[in-house]
């Protein structure tokens, strides 16, 4: 679904992204994990085309999306800190968003529901704290029934109880059949979720392995410790 | 695009900063035309305050809030929309708030006080005034991340064009003193928008007697047809190329 | 009681006969009127002597050139109408002591040689024109070489477009002692021309919408002139190379142009300037080459310069003038100060009277710093209004170093004055 051919990036001298090639595809959930500032953002980044590579092709089902934007319709994205118009209501951003979109389908409501938005719904986003806006993100993100999701640190900052909801959410999405990405530097948090790993470091991908696979070659049961596993192996 | 442009619009038209901005235009032309006894001296009056006002406000607050904007456009990146879209709502969504701001704040009472060609000479110098700094803002914003720096280019293009070009022109006036400078100096000043539009508003206020030989000069070539019309596309241009450059980097720029 | 009153009635009556008599008997009326006895003017003139006069009926008369050589009343009756249909002059006075009144005088003819006018009087004394209207003329009342002759309310109106192909409304030339009274000209070159003219007087004329000058004024000494009204003109009001006029309590306005002033003065010298409004001018008065002229109790109004004085002027006296709402009061291109300014009202003048008697405890500088600028370098003017500009002129009113420092009024009052 998501082809990415030998993309590179820099941001002056730094370089962000070195020569990544990914392939994603449907039904895959796919954690997108790494040291800070391995250029995982950026990556995500340049899916969504906010930010231009230098060079190398990403394509979406088959197009590259250089120069094109309707392929985000099809892309549901939850930014690692959300940033809204501060004098809007999040009922305001919604509604925004929703005329943007145009969207025809169904629209998914389930996560504003459940995390009790509504009652919220006249509040300023400049009054919001960082988990409520997380929230605002994360519904955002699922509200138009896209088959991409790409989650940049979607716990972060969230309530244990959201946190789960979301989780499920995601479970759920997965099933489904969509593509979900997922950036997390808490590896504990994907276990239940996940079945590849990509693992960046210093703008290039280590490892692409299904979570099996990796079980397999760490033996390890839990994700996050056969993660800790190559890891230290690798530095040896 | 207009769904969006909608938004921005009536986002800054809600700003309070334009409506304090509104208000006080309000403020200065009522009282302006209430103080004078004749609505010329008001006119001149309100014009040195316009064309102070006006560039000033529409560069710091446009360059301001494409900065504060920055959250909205990563949001609106996200989404279905071409990056195209989401510059040019912002520009349409500055200009047009700018200049209804204006029109309600200083160019009603010109139009019941003042005679009818020159108020809305006066009207439409001041659209234009506030939509060319708009796309100057716009231009500096996109050029430095740094919101700091960028303010300030904002504030160093408006003393370029209000205050150093004119010390310029004065400048090169006396150096050349010599020389029949009329000519050239009629066709630099007419690249300066806030000049051009002081002086269009000069010759339809009679003072344009006053200006002599170069008055001469630039009421014969700015009075015809093709003196309009260059007027307007210098003003254009001055909208324009800003706009184009500003548009091409957005359109390159990570975010 | 009564005897007497009918004596004297009677004595009365015997005295008027022969006087009566003498009128009739020695004097002649001429009436024209066409289809009757006397149907040509040229006739009635053939025929009259000396203190006879000629009543024309109404009508319209196409003569050609009348010549007037005898002292005569010649007098119209509702406006009868002398038409030169654009190839004659029309009224030629080469006679004293001639009266014509009455008329309506159109369509001289044009040429750029002998000057044809309307009415044109050649080398005459005690001639009185008065009452006439004179309509699209090349020249409307020419005089030369008149002496104590009267233009008394006619009303000259011309369509001229260019100032090449017109002629003078009232053009006085090598004459003395005359009046202009009560007449009313435009749409001239010149509404009313003066040149070696000496001793005369110009009274209650308006003068309005003449292309070039509503008074144009040269090498005409000891003349006053006196509550006119000069309104629109081309280029205002020039007096030239004269000394000891007297201009009181006319009005100066809306002489709007390039190089158009309220007044222009050039080499003028003992003459008095009083009493007059100068509003709307692109420059109330400008002066070249004046020396002691004063300049008193005059209204300087919503004028582009109040006044431009060159530095060719000296000794003038500026005192007790009300200067209101000029853009620049004073311009001068020199730096010597050979003038002096006292006592008059600047409304842009932001000093304080703590004694109280309305004279501000400060100097005034009525010369700004870019009106200097302006002066020198006239491009610059493009810059008016500018934000640069207005920066410049408040920081040299607080500390003045480009201006000349001595140029001020010392005396400058708290309050308009009444005038």
């Amino acid at each position: 679904m998501i082809e990415i051919e030998n993309i590179n990036k820099s941001f002056g001298k730094l370089k962000v992204l070195d020569n990544v090639n990914l392939s994603c595809k449907k039904g895959e959930c796919i954690a997108l994990i790494g040291p800070n500032a391995c250029g995982k953002t950026t990556l995500i980044k340049s899916i969504l085309g906010m930010v231009v590579p230098d060079s190398g092709v990403i394509k979406f089902n088959g197009h590259s999306i250089h120069k094109s934007f309707e392929y985000r319709a099809s892309i549901g994205y939850m930014p690692q800190i959300g940033r809204y118009p501060d004098n809007m209501s999040i009922r305001g951003i919604v509604e925004m968003v929703k005329l943007i979109r145009n969207h025809k389908g169904d629209l998914d409501e389930e996560l504003f529901e459940k995390f009790k938005l509504k009652e919220l719904g006249n509040k300023f986003m400049r009054t919001l704290s960082g988990g409520t806006t997380q929230k605002v993100s994360a519904t955002l993100a699922f509200l138009f029934n896209p088959e991409v999701l790409i989650l940049d640190e979607p716990t972060a900052g969230l309530d244990p109880l959201a946190s789960e909801i979301l989780k499920e959410k995601v479970i759920r999405e997965k099933e489904k059949g969509k593509l979900v990405l997922i950036t997390s530097h808490l590896l504990s948090e994907l276990d239940e979720l996940i079945t590849q790993i990509i693992f960046m470091q210093d703008g290039k991908v280590v490892f692409h392995k299904n979570t099996g696979e990796l079980q397999v070659e760490s033996g390890e049961e839990k994700i996050s410790k056969a993660i800790a596993h190559i890891l230290r192996q690798q530095q040896t | 695009m207009k769904r969006i442009a909608k938004i921005v619009g009536t986002d800054i038209l809600r700003n309070r900063i334009v409506v304090v901005y509104t208000l006080i235009l309000a403020c200065l032309s009522w009282s302006v035309f209430a103080l004078e006894d004749n609505s010329s001296k008001g006119l001149l009056t309100l014009l040195n305050i316009i064309l102070l006002t006006v560039p000033l406000v529409s560069v710091i607050f446009s360059t301001i809030y494409i900065y504060n904007s920055q959250e909205f456009i990563e949001l609106l990146l996200s989404q279905p929309v071409q990056r195209k879209t989401i510059w040019r709502s912002l520009f349409y969504g500055l200009s047009l708030s700018l200049s209804i701001s204006f029109f309600i704040g200083a160019g009603l009472p010109i139009l019941i006080f003042s005679p009818a060609d020159i108020a809305w000479m006066m009207v439409l110098m001041g659209c234009a005034i506030s939509i060319i700094f708009a796309a100057l803002a716009m231009l500096s914003s996109i050029f430095t991340r740094d919101k700091a720096r960028g303010i300030g280019i904002a504030i160093v293009l408006w003393l370029m064009f209000s205050l150093l070009f004119d010390g310029l022109l004065m400048f090169l006036s006396f150096q050349f003193a010599e020389y029949p400078i009329e000519k050239p100096m009629v066709a630099i000043v007419a690249l300066n928008p806030i000049d051009l539009a002081r002086i269009l508003i000069l010759l339809h206020l009679d003072v344009s007697a006053m200006m002599g030989q170069t008055g001469a000069i630039f009421k014969n070539f700015f009075g015809t047809h093709v003196g309009i019309a260059t007027t307007f596309s210098i003003l254009g241009l001055w909208v324009i190329v800003p706009y184009k450059i500003s548009l091409k980097r957005f359109e390159q720029k990570d975010l | 009681m009564g005897k007497t009153f009918r004596i004297s009635v009677n004595s009365r009556f015997y005295i008027f006969i022969p006087v009566l008599f003498c009128y009739i008997g020695f004097t002649r009326t001429f009436v024209v009127e066409k289809n009757k006895n006397i149907g040509s003017i040229k006739k009635a003139l053939a025929m009259c002597k000396n203190g006879d006069t000629i009543i024309v009926m109404p009508g319209t008369y196409r003569e050609g050139n009348l010549i007037i050589d005898k002292s005569i009343y010649f007098l119209g009756k509702d406006y009868p109408v002398l038409d030169g249909q654009k190839k004659f002059e029309i009224v030629s006075i080469k006679a004293s002591k001639v009266v014509i009144s009455g008329f309506k005088v159109q369509h001289s003819g044009y040429a750029t040689l002998d000057d044809p006018g309307a009415i044109k009087v050649y080398d005459g004394r005690d001639v009185i024109i008065s009452n006439n209207i004179l309509e699209d003329n090349f020249f409307g009342i020419y005089i030369q070489y008149g002496r104590h002759c009267v233009i008394k309310n006619n009303r000259i109106v011309a369509f001229g477009i260019e100032e090449q192909h017109i002629g003078n409304g009232i053009h006085c030339w090598k004459s003395d002692s005359l009046q202009i009274i009560g007449n009313s000209v435009s749409g001239h070159r010149d509404g009313i021309y003066f040149e070696f003219v000496t001793n005369s007087l110009i009274w209650k004329n308006t003068s309005t919408k003449n292309i070039r000058y509503g008074l144009h004024f040269m090498f005409s000494n000891n003349d006053s002139y006196i509550s006119n009204f000069f309104k629109n003109n081309g280029a205002g009001v020039a007096v030239m190379f004269t000394h000891k006029v007297k201009m009181i309590n006319n009005v100066f306005e809306e002489n709007w142009g390039d190089a158009a002033y309220g007044l222009m003065l050039k080499e003028i010298s003992d003459s008095y300037i009083s009493g007059n409004r100068f509003k709307k001018n692109t420059t109330g008065i400008y002066m070249e080459g004046t020396s002691r002229i004063i300049v008193e109790k005059n209204v300087f109004e919503s004028n582009g310069w109040g006044m431009k004085i060159q530095a060719s002027c000296m000794d003038n006296e500026i005192r007790s003038n009300n200067f209101i709402g000029n853009t620049f009061d004073i311009s001068t291109n020199g730096d010597v100060v050979l003038n002096s300014f006292n006592g008059n009202y600047w409304d842009k003048y932001q000093g304080y009277d703590l004694d109280k008697n309305n004279i501000g405890d400060v100097p005034y500088h009525p010369l700004s710093l870019f009106s200097v600028i302006v002066e020198q370098n006239p491009p610059t003017m493009l810059l008016y209004r500018s934000f640069m500009i207005t920066l410049l002129d408040k920081s040299e009113k607080i500390a003045p170093s480009l201006t000349p420092d001595n140029f001020l009024d010392k005396t400058p009052l708290m309050h308009s004055l009444n005038l």
